[in-house]
């Protein structure tokens, strides 16, 4: 129902959007210098004003310095995770697909053991497992290491598949005929599958996003005062500051504005293929 | 269908194993905090030492979980201090109803909206529910409960919300390329009307993919339970799963891990027998 060309432009005009929120999320904390873990014992709760644009939070701390640095995490390090898991899905995906046999089986078995459980509760479960009282620079790590470690199974389940119809190919097939050993196969299928990896990157970005702010609000994420989205959207729980002051929705509504940008390039990219 | 089923058990069994591999080498397994407590006497700390759980290799700890689990004793809660298996007898109904109403408001309002535009052939309404879907797909599942709350919604209708965008985008495309098909633009052609077309010619080409969504959609339930209840103060099985996870109550946890593990393989099972009927056998 949707022409190409403006599809087209839809997504650069998407990707401009990302890249300026990326912009200002990686130089705005360094542009503006306000430390954004420093109470300002004379204003809590505070409107907007002159020295604090976004006003300031019920401990008197800078809600722009926090939106910044925390912009700045969340982002930095949710795709810094969805690096690791889409390298994990790569290597045991690429195993599985190419490899083919018992190894296949076992791969089957364990995706369907991380499958058959929902993502949160998989993802709650085991930082409930690892020490709960750290430092916030501790549990920022364990945070984000978690959704990389955790959130390969269904890329790599993709990857397999694409793997194995990669072997039905004309090139395989060739390579095959030439000679080619199982291992030098595989120096033919891994540049094929940038695609393919570029596609999980994309999903988990905002999956791991979202699982982020999840965990955030339920107390198992980021510690204070690190700030992350996950834990400024907690400011939401307090209705009467929300009704007060609108800005408190900030986080959310650059939550919502990134994650929907990468959904629009996906589902452009969907349309495309 | 016997190899699937000689899978899931196998998927069950590890699920366990994995759940108990996590609780023994979770790090202070076996060690009562309390007995850390300098005012307590020496025969107050060896009798906490003697309560705790004897630090058994892995295999021995969880042979002694599934001896439990066969006589229907699933250990103690630690911060509730209740049997696991009461707190699921007691829980479970309260989780049931509202992904019962969840999944039920879900189903339809995301059906109902995919339906919408190829009933009426119209890429505005099409981009207009796309837009609906997408702001809600967008929104993190305990942001969407606090709007819940704010709005004093049933759980359900908080967990509808959640998961009717993901039943939505993948009945939308399936309709989208159902309609696409060649034999339902020849029907176009002849002038069939889009309801009949609708009801004879796409439908039943989505359905069986449409039946195996319903398994995914119950664990995606599941999942978003855990935020909603926490949030909306819900005493279902979510709500304990959080608590239990805050409190680094690892019986709950492990419990939870192989009962959510059995209905999601379950329902994914049955989701696969159903579609294996509906799609017809070619020759």
């Amino acid at each position: 129902m949707r022409t190409g060309a403006g599809m087209k432009g839809a997504r650069r005009v998407i990707v401009v959007v990302l890249l300026i929120l990326l912009g200002g999320a990686a130089s705005g904390a360094f542009l503006y210098r306000v430390p954004y873990d420093q109470q300002n014992r004379e204003s809590f709760g505070a409107p907007p004003s002159k020295e604090h644009p976004l006003g300031t939070d019920e401990l008197g701390r800078d809600r722009l310095a926090r939106l910044l640095h925390g912009s700045r995490i969340s982002l930095l390090l949710a795709t810094a995770a969805a690096l690791l898991a889409t390298a994990i899905a790569g290597v045991v995906g690429a195993a599985a697909g190419h490899f083919g046999g018992w190894c296949a089986r076992a791969f089957q078995v364990l995706v369907d053991l991380f499958l058959s459980l929902p993502w949160l509760f998989l993802l709650i479960m085991l930082r409930a497992i690892l020490p709960l009282n750290v430092s916030p620079v501790v549990s920022l790590a364990i945070t984000f290491a978690l959704l990389g470690c955790l959130g390969w199974a269904g890329s790599a389940r993709v990857i397999a598949a694409g793997v194995q119809s990669m072997h039905r190919s004309d090139f395989m097939l060739q390579a095959r005929a030439l000679g080619c050993r199982p291992s030098r196969l595989l120096l033919h299928v891994i540049p094929n599958l940038r695609p393919l990896l570029l596609a999980q990157l994309c999903i988990s970005i905002p999956l791991f996003l979202l699982s982020e702010a999840n965990l955030g609000l339920l107390g198992l994420g980021v510690a204070e005062p690190m700030p992350s989205w996950g834990n400024l959207l907690r400011e939401l729980e307090n209705f009467h500051a929300v009704s007060v002051n609108p800005w408190v929705l900030a986080p959310a509504v650059l939550l919502v504005t990134v994650v929907g940008c990468f959904h629009i390039l996906l589902s452009g990219k969907e349309s495309h293929a | 269908m016997r190899a699937k089923l000689v899978s899931l058990v196998l998927t069950l069994v590890l699920a366990g194993l994995l759940g108990a591999t996590l609780v023994r080498f979770a790090p202070g397994y076996g060690v009562d905090e309390h007995a850390l407590d300098p005012r307590l006497s020496r025969e107050s700390v060896e009798a906490l030492q003697n309560r705790a759980p004897a630090r058994d290799g892995l295999l021995r700890y969880y042979a002694g979980y599934l001896q439990g689990l066969l006589r229907g004793d699933l250990g103690e809660s630690g911060t509730l201090n209740r049997p696991v298996a009461e707190l699921i007898r007691e829980r479970m109904p309260v989780t049931a109803r509202s992904i019962g109403l969840g999944l039920a408001l879900a189903w339809s309002a995301g059906l109902a909206l995919a339906l919408l535009p190829q009933l009426f052939r119209s890429p505005v309404l099409d981009w207009m529910t796309a837009a609906a879907a997408g702001v809600f797909l967008c929104a993190p599942a305990a942001v969407v409960a606090l709007a819940a709350l704010h709005a004093e919604a049933p759980t359900g209708l908080a967990l509808a919300a959640v998961i009717f965008p993901r039943v939505f985008r993948y009945a939308r495309n399936l309709l989208a390329g159902a309609a696409a098909m060649p034999h339902v633009l020849a029907a176009e052609a002849r002038g069939l009307g889009r309801v009949q077309i609708l009801g004879r010619h796409i439908l039943p080409l989505a359905t069986p993919q449409l039946l195996s969504l319903l398994g995914v959609s119950l664990n995606l339930a599941f999942g978003a339970s855990i935020p909603v209840e926490a949030v909306c103060g819900s005493p279902g099985l979510g709500q304990m799963a959080w608590q239990a996870a805050l409190g680094r109550d690892l019986p709950v946890l492990v419990n939870m891990t192989l009962l959510l593990a059995a209905l999601t393989m379950i329902s994914n099972f049955l989701a696969e027998a159903v579609t294996a009927k509906c799609v017809p056998v070619r020759a």
